[in-house]
Parts: structure tokens; C-alpha cells; sequence
């Protein structure tokens, strides 16, 4: 049984449909990226998979149970949480504020402690700034309080929604490489990334999507070599 | 889209700390010692002093916007309609604690003369309960339609809700409730006079002279510690409240709804709550009111009172919980002491204009505000978060999503 299944959602902004159909599966222990052009529905599937943007048909399961119209912070509870796109991070709170609020559902004192210096040896960047305001950091720390928050619902599944958008490059290295090390010690990921020569570069599998719907399916190494994925996403 | 940063450095690595620089022992010790001061003032004036007055006015209207505050400065959310909240703890002691209802005949907890008067007579205490749970329940009405609004338009649903409830105070001499030949909802622009005095169970000292806790209108210190105490009571729940948990989700919801949200912070639950809880304390305050006045009037619940308590919440610092008490006694004292006893001659002695300061009460506080706002916009004593985001150019984050629930 996967990790994650999504089958056949549609997602609507208003009148607007966002998502046609998208059907995909995370397996336990995976990276799965998700890539594709602006307005392609990478982000609204990450929000209909966290329950932000609730879905009108399909269906989508974790762990076998139908999660299609569970709140928000039920879902977190369960043990998917999301670094959301554009970090997000509360600008005027503390760096370790914002690392309480990623705790919000837990009541393990003890643990969550643990899980904080866990967040603090991935990132050491955020070590430095514990007590420092969220928004006086660069772009690239903010990205890793993001990442670093999510960590703290302790998830079994990881949303990353476009972890390298706006950051300077030698940071985006460092934030992909903690992003592997994550999964390494046992978190699944599923990770949306405009950039493609990022998101195939780490992942397992990987899907392309087009205007709301699947186009490709197949594994990140095989994808990389694809003439149209090339010609379209990696710059080739 | 966040814009790509060249350097990518933080702007300054200079630390923004939360401490406020103060130790926290002398925090401590200035509180006690003005909490003291608050205490003992009453013997420094007259039992029935005109100030003795303006100052239980200015007590309650610190409850009043330490209500707001939970609303408005913790969770983010534009209340411009708050005076319901005020309409209808005051109309709590009308209904349960005067003889408006002629037809019942209900006494619970009461003594003395009161026990001769048909209506419902209530224990004032139980007045407050029943108070802050009509205040509820109505917190959550409004609370309900506004789950899914944002900003401007969550202001203009709790402006009309205000008007809707104003309009059925005035009115409401004209409607019928089921039970009991006279019982209307409201007695209108007549007001429901009198209502009960305030009885608590507390010995009363047998010394006439003092009478210090004899509820009357010729010895207002019982009424002056009352609210104190009311406002004390306010204090301990609204600054646990907001280092609690659901402070917390409170802030978080203010500063980013959807970062929030998927947080896991339930978005339903917690705005509902700051409603609630700012209703509640609102009821407080208008049953204190309505008590200490004597008169449940459809004429008090104006919309420009609702402005007023916001004025006290913004100037003090929205947010910020000592802010709002200095901001509430502030506006409360300069209404209705500085300008009419004070500074009233002031147009006529010094420059012999042929009227008084009193016409000129909503213009000086609109340029009160304006120099606040101009020179301190975070407010006099400002939450610290609010202070950092208005002086050190803090994208304060946007949040450009819908979130349905």
C-alpha cells in the first residue's frame, strides 16, 4: 500500500479549475517531485493534499484512509505537513516561535525539545538565529525555517512546495542537500520544484504536470533523459 | 513570488530580541506598586467626587477594550461593531436584575428591599454569568458569517451586526415576548430604570460613616473597587490567555493565516474563540455599566462608542495589553474628566470664543489620534512585534490565498 494516494482530484479557485485530474503515489521512504510550468497545479495539489484547498472530486488517501475531507490541522495531526510556497515563515516571531508553531498539535515536551535540536543540527544557520526575527533573515534561512517548521509536526510526509524559488543558488545546494538528508532519516518526501534540474536531481519518480493534468510518469533518471522534458524543463 | 535577493545575506545580523530589555522583577514591582495606588486612591477623594466617577467610567472601558484587544490586537480580526457586546451585557441586568419583566416574580440571591419588587431580581454575580454567555453565544453568531472574510470585509459585517443590535434596543419596546402580558424585548429610547445595586457577599462593615462596601449612589468607592477588582479579574485571564496555547494559535492566525493553518492550527475554532472571549468580556463590562448607571438605554449603544474603544486599543498599542489599559484610561479620563471639568472654559478665558471645549470632544480626539499615529504608530506602549515590524521594515508577509475550511 502507498504512502500517499491521490486518484483522479479536481480543485477549483472559485469558478477557475486548477486541477483536471491528477492521479499520483508516494511509496514510504520516497522523494517524488512534482514539475512543471507556472499555473500547471503543482502547488494546488500540495494544497489539496494538506487540505487548504479542499478538493471537489477524487479521492486522496494516507495510509489507506480517505483523508479527502479532513481539516487542515487534522491532517497535520496524521502526519502530513507542508513547507507552503512562499515560505510563509511568521515574520515577526522568533526564529524558535516559529519552530513552536510547526509543534502546534504536539504535546510531548520532552521530544518536541529533541526535535528542535534535531532542526537545529540539520540547519545550524538557524541555530545561529534561534532568537532572531523571522523576517530580518535572508530568503534562504527563511526557506530552511520553513522546511525546518514543517519538520517540527514530525511527519511522516513531507510537502515542499518550491524550496529554491528566490534564493541564492549556493543555498539552495545546501537546502537540497539537507532536504536528501532528511529523507535519509526516514521522512517521505513529496516536493514541488520549478526548477527541474533540482527537483529531478534528487528525487526517486517523478510526475510532469501540464494544465491541471499528469503528463508524464516515470522515474527521475529516466525523465532527465526524455528529449521533451529536456527541451521543456531543463534547458537542453 | 518573492522577489530573488542578489546577496542573499540578511539584511543586518544584529539580533531583534524579543526581551524587552527591562528585568522582569521591575515590571513586577511597578505594577505592584501602581496596582497599590489604584487600590488606596478612593481615600485621596470624597466618597461621591465627580472624579471618583469619571474613574469607575474609565475602569470599565478598560475592561471594555481589554475585550476588543483579545479580537482585534491577538487575532487580527477588524470588530468595529463591538458595542453589541456592551448593549447586551446591559441588557442582561435589565432583563435579570430589575423589575422590567412586572409580571415574574423571581428573586435568586438577593436581599433586602429587592425582595418586595416583582421582576427578576438576580444576584449580580450571577448577572455577570448570564452576561457573558448571552455575549457569547451572540460573539459566535457574529463570528459564524465572518469565518470566511477577510480584513475590510470582516469590519463592515461587524459594523452591521452593532447597528442590527442597536436597532433592536431602540425598537424593541414595540416587541412582544410570548410570556407575560407587558413583556417586551427592550423598553426603547426610555431605558430600563432602575436597575438592582450591586449586593456581594461581603461583610459589611458596621461603622456608618463608611459603609465600605455599601453599593449606592452616594458612595461610590464600593463601585470603584468593583470594577478594579473586574478589572484585575480581566488582566490575569487576558495575559494567560494569551500565553496559552491558544494565544499562540491567536498570533499565528493574525501574522499568517495560512502558514497557520498549516501549522495545524484549527482556523474555525480559534477565530470563533477570540470572538467569544472578546464578547464575553465586552458583556462584562456593559452589565458593570448598566449597573453602575442605573439605566439600560437604547441611546448608549452608538456606533461611535465602538470607535471610541477601538481609538483606546489602537492608541495604547494594539496587541499590546498594557498599552490598551493606558490608551483606555487615557481616552476614558480626557472625555470625561480633562475636557468637561478641566479644560471646558478654556475657548471663552483664553481667546473669548463664545463656546465650550465639550463641542470640540470628537475633534480632539481625532487630532489626538492623528499625532499618535503620525509620531508612535505602534501606540503608546506598544507590543513588542508590532513595535519591530512598524520601525524595521518587516515584510509582514502576505497572504494571498483563500483558506476554506
Amino acid at each position: 500500500m502507498a504512502l500517499l494516494e491521490v486518484d483522479d482530484i479536481q480543485t477549483y479557485y472559485g469558478n477557475i479549475q486548477a486541477l483536471k485530474s491528477i492521479s499520483l503515489t508516494v511509496e514510504e521512504g520516497e522523494i517524488v517531485t512534482l514539475i512543471g510550468s507556472n499555473g500547471a497545479g503543482k502547488s494546488t495539489t500540495l494544497r489539496s493534499i494538506s487540505g487548504l484547498s479542499p478538493i471537489r472530486s477524487g479521492a486522496i488517501r494516507f495510509e489507506g484512509e480517505d483523508i479527502s475531507a479532513t481539516p487542515p490541522q487534522q491532517i497535520v495531526a496524521k502526519g502530513i505537513s507542508q513547507s507552503p510556497e512562499g515560505r510563509k515563515c511568521f515574520q515577526r516571531m522568533t526564529v524558535r516561535e516559529n519552530l513552536d508553531l510547526g509543534a502546534y498539535l504536539r504535546n510531548d515536551k520532552a521530544e518536541i525539545n529533541s526535535d528542535m535540536d534535531r532542526v537545529f543540527d540539520l540547519f545550524p544557520r538557524l541555530k545561529e538565529r534561534e532568537k532572531q526575527k523571522a523576517g530580518t533573515m535572508s530568503g534562504g534561512e527563511q526557506q530552511m525555517l520553513a522546511i525546518g517548521r514543517a519538520l517540527m509536526a514530525k511527519p511522516r510526509l513531507l510537502l515542499l512546495d518550491e524550496p529554491s524559488m528566490g534564493i541564492a543558488p549556493i543555498l539552495v545546494d545546501r537546502i537540497y542537500e539537507t532536504i536528501v538528508e532528511i529523507n535519509k532519516q526516514g521522512t517521505t518526501i513529496l516536493l514541488v520544484e520549478q526548477n527541474a534540474n533540482y527537483g529531478l536531481g534528487v528525487s526517486n519518480r517523478a510526475y510532469v504536470l501540464e494544465t491541471g493534468t499528469v503528463a508524464l510518469a516515470d522515474t527521475s533518471a529516466s525523465l532527465r533523459e526524455n528529449p521533451d522534458v529536456q527541451a521543456a524543463y531543463l534547458g537542453a | 513570488m518573492a522577489i530573488a535577493n542578489p546577496t542573499d545575506q540578511a539584511p543586518s545580523t544584529k539580533k531583534y530580541s524579543l526581551d524587552s530589555g527591562i528585568p522582569p522583577i521591575v515590571g513586577k514591582l511597578a505594577f505592584l506598586a501602581i496596582a497599590i495606588f489604584a487600590i488606596l486612591m478612593p481615600f485621596l477623594f470624597d466618597p461621591i467626587a465627580g472624579f471618583m466617577d469619571d474613574s469607575i467610567t474609565a475602569l470599565a472601558f478598560v475592561i471594555m477594550a481589554l475585550g476588543l484587544n483579545v479580537v482585534v490586537g491577538f487575532a487580527g480580526l477588524l470588530d468595529l461593531g463591538y458595542v453589541a457586546f456592551f448593549a447586551l451585557g446591559a441588557y442582561s441586568v435589565g432583563w435579570f436584575a430589575s423589575g422590567f419583566f412586572a409580571d415574574a416574580n423571581v428573586h435568586i440571591g438577593v436581599t433586602g428591599f429587592i425582595t418586595n419588587i416583582p421582576g427578576i431580581h438576580a444576584n449580580f454575580l450571577i448577572v455577570l454569568v448570564a452576561a457573558m454567555i448571552v455575549c457569547m453565544i451572540g460573539g459566535v453568531i457574529i463570528g459564524l458569517p465572518t469565518l470566511r472574510l477577510r480584513g475590510d470585509y470582516i469590519a463592515i459585517v461587524t459594523l452591521a451586526f452593532g447597528e442590527i443590535i442597536r436597532v433592536f434596543a431602540v425598537n424593541g419596546d414595540q416587541i412582544n415576548l410570548p410570556f407575560g402580558e407587558s413583556a417586551k424585548l427592550t423598553a426603547g429610547v426610555n431605558g430600563i430604570t432602575p436597575v438592582d445595586q450591586v449586593q456581594l457577599p461581603l461583610p459589611n462593615f458596621a461603622d456608618p460613616g463608611i459603609q465600605l462596601f455599601q453599593f449606592g449612589q452616594l458612595n461610590l468607592r464600593p463601585w470603584y473597587w468593583f470594577a478594579l477588582t473586574l478589572v484585575f479579574i480581566t488582566l490575569f485571564v487576558v495575559i494567560r490567555l494569551r500565553d496559552s496555547r491558544l494565544g499562540r494559535a491567536w498570533i499565528a492566525l493574525r501574522e499568517d493565516e495560512v502558514a497557520a493553518a498549516s501549522m495545524g492550527v484549527p482556523l474555525v475554532k480559534t477565530k470563533l474563540y477570540a470572538y467569544a472571549v472578546g464578547a464575553a468580556i465586552g458583556g462584562v463590562s456593559g452589565a458593570f455599566q448598566a449597573s453602575y448607571l442605573s439605566t439600560v438605554n437604547a441611546d448608549q449603544f452608538k456606533f461611535s462608542f465602538s470607535i471610541f474603544v477601538l481609538a483606546m486599543v489602537i492608541l495604547g498599542g494594539l496587541g499590546s495589553v498594557w498599552g490598551v489599559v493606558v490608551g483606555a484610561l487615557l481616552l476614558s479620563l480626557i472625555n470625561s474628566y480633562l475636557i468637561p471639568d478641566i479644560f471646558r472654559t478654556v475657548p471663552k478665558d483664553l481667546f473669548g470664543l463664545d463656546f465650550e471645549l465639550t463641542d470640540l470632544g470628537f475633534g480632539i480626539f481625532g487630532f489626538l489620534l492623528l499625532i499618535v499615529m503620525v509620531l508612535r504608530p505602534e501606540g503608546l506602549v506598544p507590543e513588542r512585534r508590532r513595535q519591530i515590524e512598524l520601525h524595521q521594515d518587516i515584510d509582514a508577509g502576505e497572504t494571498s490565498f483563500e483558506v476554506r475550511t
